[in-house]
């Protein structure tokens, strides 16, 4: 099985690279799971095609520094950038992209799920191939619902999870209700309470992108987050982000995790979780206001305009984001272990469906609409962030407003007050 | 006429050296200023550059973060200070003493000082201060304590912490050097005469070491005002951990403010000067250079 | 019996330093021995001190992941280039300091000191861009002239300390002997200062390797050193504190036994002429 699918992607890259001579491209990527296992099959795109592959895999934080430094400069240090679906609208636009609208017929864009295509595009002109997409959606521990005698919906609301959480807390027992993200920064704590803020009724801007932080959903956002994670949230929340949660959670210290699709096949693998056995899925929460708290992200490749080497690194794009990656890394590693969100064929695999995450994760991607995220309408595109180049400065800074009132150091108004008057001056300076 | 002849070959031989810092310190300061006076946003390609007068240095200096960052700057620089030169002079003069396995004992104490400082905050951060799996937090428990939150509830200290551990090596080793060549004669004799430990201490050691506390003082001041990675990793300059320098990181890289953060830099470069001068009086008698 | 005195106070000395260096490197040792640990182990709850299965696993990960080799390569050339290029540069600004002062001796010292005070991320743009003109990025050239010149002021400073230290006469006899003045000071003051420069290259060679703005921010593959290696390992999905704990390992080992062999050196040397 894995030879054959392994001779596929060959002949179908040899056929490609017909005409294209052997480089080297540099790819700039973070150190995430799945791209750690992208590199390990680089010697199987190097055999079919010829090209070696120079990998520089860097912390998220410092790779985005890194890549939007050269980007702006252009430096021309990468020959192609993993970047997301904030970073690829925004540098579409501003032509720093090579559009990937030539894509050969095998390679079939059309499967891309739409709202991962719709996030990785300008104007209609896809800009970045998803490597991997996620939402974000509720685990809860299965046993310790059964044990506080409810039962999850499908579907459930805010009050349904504060509730949820308050009765499976067990401090003696070091067992929290309910962990969600607090740490500063736009992509940790910033993204889920913005999304939160969403279901919230709340926005960043109103159409004339004057900022809402002294608006009520706002208020209202951070009165729940605050109020249901001293209820039942773990000790020092404010400095928690996606990768402390997910130790708690794999330590069996959490009854409900809200976070990104991608973290179910971590807590559901025995080898590093004690409560593999134990996990269920729902939607993100809501509040009756019609959009529910999930966002919608992807890790993407792009290239950037000006390298000598396009030629090449389109072929890397295809082979990495290809149905037949997926296939390879299926059956060296399993179904669980490929790279999920990107492709609707997957989700229409029936091998795929089997795994116990598929189903809701695309659930939560289909019900995620970055072009109409807000109940009140927005001016901006995407759902935990909005894509104008100003944003990630602002958010990091509001953020860690917030975060000091999770910490408890300042009142929700101080924090909303101080938001709101720094995003005016930020926005005004930069000319909205 | 040696004189002379010396002399102009000692300009000659300084000159490479003066040549080349001149250059390293007026090709940034030039670029620097001029881009302080400019709207420079990498990301707006779209808005055209163009001359800022002095709008940036009055929004820099006129944002609600700038005073509080200057405070915790000073903060952080002096609380390592203080903590490192306490415990450098305990420490050296306690290396100082006859002991078995003196020499082990000194690697041990200078380790700290060869760790990269990323991946000391990492440590710190992951390893010690989570408030959850962290060291600390089970040594809370174990005491039927409730695990502190160091990173959110004693920022500042826990930073200052962290730093204080990567440089207190390098003031005992200064330190250390500086009390060997102490005369041990003086202080025998001193001994004798039944001046107290205290007195002895106060009278003849920490006169000695005068000249060695303003060289610590002095360099680790240069390296403290730059912190960067132990502020980026541990807390992202949240709770009130902004320095100037994490400041001016936020309008150039976060913000991609070219302009505005540049102005923060020259603020930063006599904010710096200012301590230097403040420095140079209190300590720079000791430092006959 | 004074003897006896001595031996008491020794003991008690020894147990004091002992417990005192033990607890400034315990950090150290402790992520050293959860580099040997598997992930779970790594945060088990109470933690394991020396009771658990000892692996490998994580170095092998991290070997397969990253060529260690290469970045360590990078890392010894750019520490290793830009201390020695230093010297080289250095040692005749301080001879001229030392031997043939001026009264703004003093005040070029500081001067040079307070280059070192602009903070580099408020130019990372500028010379960003001074290197896509120079075509320097992500060159080993580029690198070494930057940490080079980064460290230069603390080089310059500390031998001049240490050539203050040695008495002029001796520099004179050899003129008189008619010696030049590149015989002078290769022959008979650098053999002299050795101590001090020994001392001098460790310090700037640990500032180097540990230098983690610029060296991240210029390089991408060809002069990636052991700070870009570690930016591989920090925070990722997942669980990675043994991972991590066997990265950092891997990154401080090369410098840590460096320093372990020439501690009796470094302490030695780093006086900065503060002695008298």
């Amino acid at each position: 099985m894995s030879i054959r699918t392994a001779l596929r992607a060959a002949t179908a890259l040899a056929l490609i690279a017909g005409g294209v001579s052997a480089e080297t491209i540099t790819i700039a990527t973070v150190n995430n799971g799945d791209m750690i296992r992208m590199q390990g099959y680089t010697d199987q795109f190097t055999a079919a095609t010829g090209h070696e592959v120079e990998w520089v895999t860097l912390e998220e934080n410092v790779l985005r520094q890194r890549v939007t430094t050269d980007i702006t400069t252009k430096g021309g240090q990468f020959d192609i950038m993993t970047i997301g679906m904030y970073e690829t609208p925004i540098w579409g636009a501003n032509g720093w992209l090579v559009p990937l609208d030539d894509l050969s017929e095998d390679y079939d864009v059309a499967d891309i799920l739409p709202a991962m295509a719709g996030g990785l595009s300008h104007d209609g002109t896809l800009y970045a191939a998803p490597f991997y997409g996620e939402s974000s959606m509720i685990m809860y521990r299965t046993d310790l619902m059964e044990k506080a005698g409810l039962e999850m919906p499908e579907a459930p609301t805010w009050a349904f999870v504060r509730e949820a959480a308050a009765a499976m807390t067990d401090r003696e027992n070091d067992i929290n209700g309910i962990c969600l993200r607090g740490k500063a920064g736009w992509g940790e704590g910033g993204a889920f309470i913005t999304a939160m803020s969403n279901s919230f009724g709340a926005r960043w801007f109103d159409m004339d992108w004057k900022p809402q932080f002294d608006t009520q959903p706002w208020k209202d956002t951070l009165e729940f987050f605050v109020g249901m994670m001293s209820e039942s949230g773990p000790t020092g929340y404010a400095t928690n982000g996606f990768n402390e949660n997910l130790n708690l959670f794999q330590q069996g210290k959490c009854g409900m995790w809200i976070d990104a699709t991608v973290a179910a096949s971590f807590v559901t693998n025995p080898d590093d979780s004690t409560v593999a056995d134990s996990v269920g899925f729902a939607l993100a929460p809501d509040t009756g206001l019609g959009k529910r708290s999930n966002w919608l992200w992807a890790w993407a490749l792009a290239i950037p305009a000006g390298t000598q080497k396009e030629a090449a690194a389109k072929q890397f794009i295809e082979w990495a984001t290809s149905k037949d990656y997926i296939e390879l890394v299926a059956a060296n590693e399993g179904w669980a272990n490929v790279p999920p969100g990107a492709r609707t064929s997957l989700y229409e695999n029936p091998e795929y469906r089997k795994v116990p995450f598929a189903r809701m994760t695309l659930d939560s991607i289909l019900s995620a609409d970055p072009n109409n995220s807000t109940v009140e309408p927005s001016p901006y595109v995407g759902i935990q962030f909005a894509a104008i180049p100003e944003f990630a400065g602002i958010a990091t800074q509001v953020s860690q407003e917030f975060a000091a009132v999770y910490a408890g150091q300042q009142s929700i108004d101080e924090a909303l007050e101080k938001a709101q008057a720094f995003t005016t001056e930020e926005m005004e300076a930069a000319g909205y | 006429m040696a004189t002379r002849h010396s002399r102009s070959a000692a300009r000659l031989m300084m000159a490479p050296a003066v040549v080349l810092l001149l250059g390293w310190m007026l090709v940034p300061l030039i670029m620097t200023l001029y881009f302080s006076f400019r709207n420079y946003f990498p990301l707006r390609p779209d808005r055209v550059p163009g001359w800022a007068g002095f709008s940036n240095y009055e929004r820099f200096i006129t944002s609600s973060s700038f005073w509080p960052s200057v405070q915790t700057t000073l903060v952080i620089v002096g609380g390592v200070l203080v903590i490192t030169v306490l415990l450098g002079i305990l420490l050296a003069m306690l290396l100082d003493q006859p002991m078995w396995g003196q020499g082990v004992v000194r690697i041990l104490v200078i380790a700290p000082f060869f760790v990269m400082p990323t991946v000391s905050a990492l440590v710190w951060k992951n390893m010690f201060m989570d408030p959850t799996n962290g060291l600390l937090a089970h040594l809370w428990r174990v005491f039927g304590a409730e695990p502190v939150a160091w990173l959110s509830q004693v920022p500042t200290g826990s930073i200052v912490m962290i730093v204080s551990w990567q440089w207190l090596p390098f003031a005992t080793l200064i330190l250390l050097t500086a009390i060997q060549s102490l005369d041990g004669e003086q202080l025998e004799a001193a001994e004798m005469d039944g001046a107290p430990p205290l007195k002895r201490f106060w009278f003849i050691i920490l006169p000695h070491l005068a000249r060695a506390i303003t060289i610590v003082i002095l360099i680790q001041t240069i390296f403290l005002l730059s912190i960067f990675a132990e502020i980026f990793v541990t807390t992202g300059g949240a709770f009130g951990t902004r320095t100037l320098t994490y400041l001016i990181f936020q309008r150039v890289l976060e913000s991609q403010n070219v302009g505005l953060g540049s102005a923060g830099g020259v603020y930063a470069i006599i904010l710096a000067n200012i301590v230097a001068l403040f420095l140079m009086r209190i300590v720079g008698k000791n430092l006959d250079a | 019996m004074a003897r006896a005195v001595t031996t008491q106070r020794k003991a008690i000395n020894t147990a004091i330093a002992w417990a005192i260096g033990l607890l400034i490197f315990f950090p150290i040792l402790w992520t050293i021995l959860t580099s040997f640990k598997t992930e779970a182990q790594a945060i088990a709850d109470p933690p394991l001190f020396l009771n658990f299965d000892w692996t490998l696993e994580n170095y092998a990960i991290v070997q397969d992941r990253s060529d260690y080799m290469r970045f360590l390569w990078n890392s010894v050339i750019l520490a290793g280039g830009s201390t020695l290029l230093g010297i080289v540069i250095a040692v005749p600004a301080a001879w001229s300091m030392a031997f043939v002062p001026s009264k703004r001796t003093k005040d070029i010292l500081l001067w040079m000191l307070s280059t070192k005070m602009l903070p580099a991320v408020g130019v990372l743009y500028p010379i960003y861009l001074l290197f896509i003109q120079l075509g320097l990025l992500d060159s080993r050239f580029g690198l070494v002239i930057v940490l080079m010149l980064i460290n230069l002021p603390i080089i310059v400073w500390m031998l001049y300390t240490y050539f203050r230290e040695i008495p002029g006469e001796i520099l004179e006899a050899a003129r008189m002997d008619g010696a030049t003045l590149r015989e002078e000071i290769l022959y008979v003051l650098t053999p002299m200062a050795i101590p001090g420069i020994a001392s001098t290259v460790l310090l700037n060679f640990i500032l180097a390797w540990n230098e983690a703005f610029w060296t991240l921010n210029l390089t991408a593959v060809d002069a990636a050193p052991l700070t870009a290696f570690i930016a591989s390992y920090s925070s990722p999905e997942g669980l990675f504190f043994a991972k991590l704990s066997a990265a950092s390992t891997m990154a401080i080992a090369p410098i840590l036994i460096l320093g372990w062999f020439s501690q009796k050196q470094l302490v030695r040397g780093l006086t900065f002429g503060a002695v008298k």
